[in-house]
């Protein structure tokens, strides 16, 4: 048992470390993009090697990977040169650690970018994961216990279609007709807890959190829907029929909880991505969370904000995955023993 | 199972046909599946309206050669110029000559130009399909059969590959793989931005289709046919690709069919974020993020492009949906 999670840490530490190396390699592999936007027309050579100086990109890859790295764990100083902080300590800035870069477009640290746009993502995604789950499965427990009748095929047929038109369409389309014609919303606009209050921040972020809502609702529902049938077939649930329980019971107490355990698992794992900022929803209402930082930082060619936010999303996941995997083998023994 | 089916029916019916003309015939999976599907009304609907979309894909760069229709020529005369540039008429500038209308500011035919953006559109999302399934087939067979370490290092490659958040992968790494490709001699521009999107919707996109596959394999590999195979000393590559692949058409192409409606919203989802094939050239998604401005001044426009995006992605999980319930009856609709 301890074994297993101190093997299961080791290889998510080793993930982390490769992982960190891959980004480098996709980001790293071609500046020339990155340099000529920070140059402007008529770029000399000898502009282009001094600007790839200060943006650290004339080391090799590995050596910028490997400055990364001491970065997140030891912090370090943009520029990274030991004589100008010996001469003129001022025009260093010592970025601490865990520092994630230096972005030269914004002049400010990469984590320091992050942390203000983080919340952003986070408050659209917690309201929309809110939404989809409490509407999406009831929704499909509802067309899962009215099966083959119209209500089952509309709920279906409606999810469907919906599913289909893309997220910045669905976007567009509310922004434009709940919000700007009939009013019926506030215009979207973010408002932190600690300046308006709940509701504000509620009303301000309900339409972008609809929206994101709308493209997980209908996997939902489905997912739901096919297995809460799954389990309605089961053995058990005919015995606990056949000894009298009502209808009420037999689908509260037992095909609800065992249809649950999986869509649970999948919710966990769906909100960690949302927290990681939705580009084009954010893009369409236009939140400054880290989705819409990337896209910016991509039309910007600002490689550090890309590998900065790409590194820390991923370490999330790997990070959920060891903590899920070692609490699933806490609760079912089995687990470790593979 | 499948390759002495045939066989066994054809001599079944030999040997009855002579006794009794209305013979018990044997069934093989693959026509039962077929019977399932054509009795679905739903399923052989959707196939028809993928066929259609097919059809549509393959003709319209035909039709454009021709010059039976003109989907880069502009129409200044009709648009109204002091109004922001929006057709003249009330219906978004619908008429014979224009069934869907024109597009605002250039005023290009909206029909041709969704048409030939379905050429585009199916194209980039039938290659990176076609990818995906290949190398997911290929590493998962190759994972699930083999074991051991092989299996180690490629469920490794899986899981981190599945830790990157795609959307924002696809969407970052445009900036700097395009002009690498440019510079591997991919010709530049649109060609370059669209080789980027299928190979790099391939390579986030296998790794969900190789664990489905392994899972198959893992309970194929304990077959009889396939322990005969090692018995007679059949060489590694013979049993994955004689042995298993034959086995896993059934989700192959359950899962094609219902990738390429999600490539076909990825490409529209990217093209909003400015990744991707651009204009003039046509594809369904760079049309709808243009069409998506125009909420205020022409709603024919605004609504169109989203119509008949949706109707691909719908007629292709529908068909995909229906593909899968004839192909495992066990699968709760």
């Amino acid at each position: 048992m301890f074994a297993y999670a101190v093997r299961r840490i080791l290889i998510g530490l080793a993930m982390l470390v490769v992982m960190t190396l891959i980004t480098f390699l996709l980001f790293m592999n071609n500046t020339t993009a990155s340099v000529l936007a920070s140059c402007g027309k008529n770029c000399q050579p000898e502009q282009k090697a001094i600007i790839a100086k200060t943006l650290g990109y004339d080391d090799p890859v590995y050596v910028q990977w490997g400055k990364f790295l001491k970065g997140v764990v030891a912090g370090r100083n943009f520029p990274d040169d030991p004589a100008l902080v010996a001469d003129h300590p001022e025009l260093v800035a010592h970025c601490p650690a865990p520092c994630l870069g230096y972005s030269f477009k914004n002049s400010n640290f990469v984590w320091d970018v992050m942390k203000d746009a983080m919340w952003v993502s986070i408050s659209i995604a917690v309201v929309a994961f809110a939404i989809w789950i409490i509407i999406g499965v009831l929704l499909g427990i509802i067309a899962a216990l009215k099966r083959g009748t119209w209500i089952d095929k509309v709920i279906v047929g409606v999810t469907l279609v919906i599913f289909a038109f893309p997220t910045f369409f669905i976007g567009q389309l509310l922004y434009v007709f709940l919000a700007i014609k009939t009013g019926w919303f506030a215009i979207p606009s973010y408002t932190p807890i600690a300046d308006g209050g709940v509701f504000t921040w509620l009303g301000g972020v309900i339409l972008p959190a609809i929206t994101l809502a709308v493209f997980y609702m209908a996997g939902y529902v489905r997912m739901t829907r096919a297995f809460v049938l799954e389990t309605s077939t089961e053995d058990y649930i005919r015995t606990a029929q056949a000894k009298g329980l009502s209808a009420r019971a037999v689908i509260g107490k037992h095909t609800f909880r065992a249809a649950l355990t999986p869509i649970v698992t999948m919710a966990g794992m769906d909100l960690a991505l949302v927290l990681g900022g939705a580009p084009i929803t954010e893009s369409v209402f236009n939140f400054n969370g880290l989705g819409k930082l990337a896209v910016t930082a991509t039309r910007e060619f600002d490689l550090p904000i890309n590998i900065g936010i790409v590194v820390f999303l991923s370490a999330f996941v790997i990070l959920a995955n060891v903590v899920v995997d070692i609490a699933y083998a806490f609760i079912d023994p089995r687990v470790s023993v593979k | 199972m499948s390759q002495s089916g045939p066989e066994t029916t054809a001599a079944i019916e030999s040997s009855a046909d002579e006794v009794v003309p209305e013979a018990i015939r044997g069934r093989s999976p693959r026509e039962l599946a077929l019977i399932r599907f054509r009795r679905d009304k739903g399923s052989m609907i959707s196939l028809g309206v993928v066929l259609l979309f097919l059809f549509v894909a393959v003709i319209s760069p035909v039709l454009t050669k021709l010059k039976v229709f003109k989907p880069y020529t502009t129409n200044f005369p009709l648009l109204d110029i002091e109004n922001g540039a929006i057709p003249k008429g009330n219906w978004g500038g619908i008429s014979w000559a224009h069934p869907l209308g024109l597009t605002p500011g250039t005023g290009t035919d909206v029909l041709s130009r969704l048409m030939l953006g379905m050429t585009y559109s199916i194209t980039i999302a039938l290659l990176s399909a076609v990818l995906t399934v290949a190398l997911g087939t290929a590493l998962g067979i190759i994972a699930g059969t083999s074991g051991g370490w092989i299996d180690a290092i490629i469920g490794r490659i899986i899981d981190m590959t599945l830790s990157f958040p795609q959307t924002l992968m696809l969407l970052s790494l445009s900036s700097t793989l395009t002009v690498t490709l440019e510079q591997m001699g991919v010709p530049k521009g649109n060609f370059a931005r669209g080789t980027y999107l299928i190979l790099v919707l391939a390579v986030f996109g296998w790794p969900s289709f190789a664990r489905i596959v392994r899972g198959q394999v893992l309970s194929l590999r304990e077959r009889e046919f396939v322990e005969a195979a090692h018995v007679f000393g059949a060489s590694r590559w013979r049993i994955y690709f004689k042995e298993m692949l034959p086995n896993l058409w059934a989700p192959i192409l359950v899962y094609f069919t219902l990738t390429m409606p999600a490539y076909v919203s990825a490409e529209a989802a990217l093209s909003f974020l400015g990744v991707g094939v651009k204009t003039p050239t046509p594809t369904l998604g760079n049309t709808l993020s243009d069409s998506v401005n125009y909420y205020g001044s022409d709603l024919v426009y605004f609504f169109v492009p989203a119509v008949v995006l949706a109707a691909v992605v719908v007629s292709f999980n529908l068909l995909g949906d229906g593909l899968r319930d004839a192909l495992d009856p066990k699968a709760d609709r």
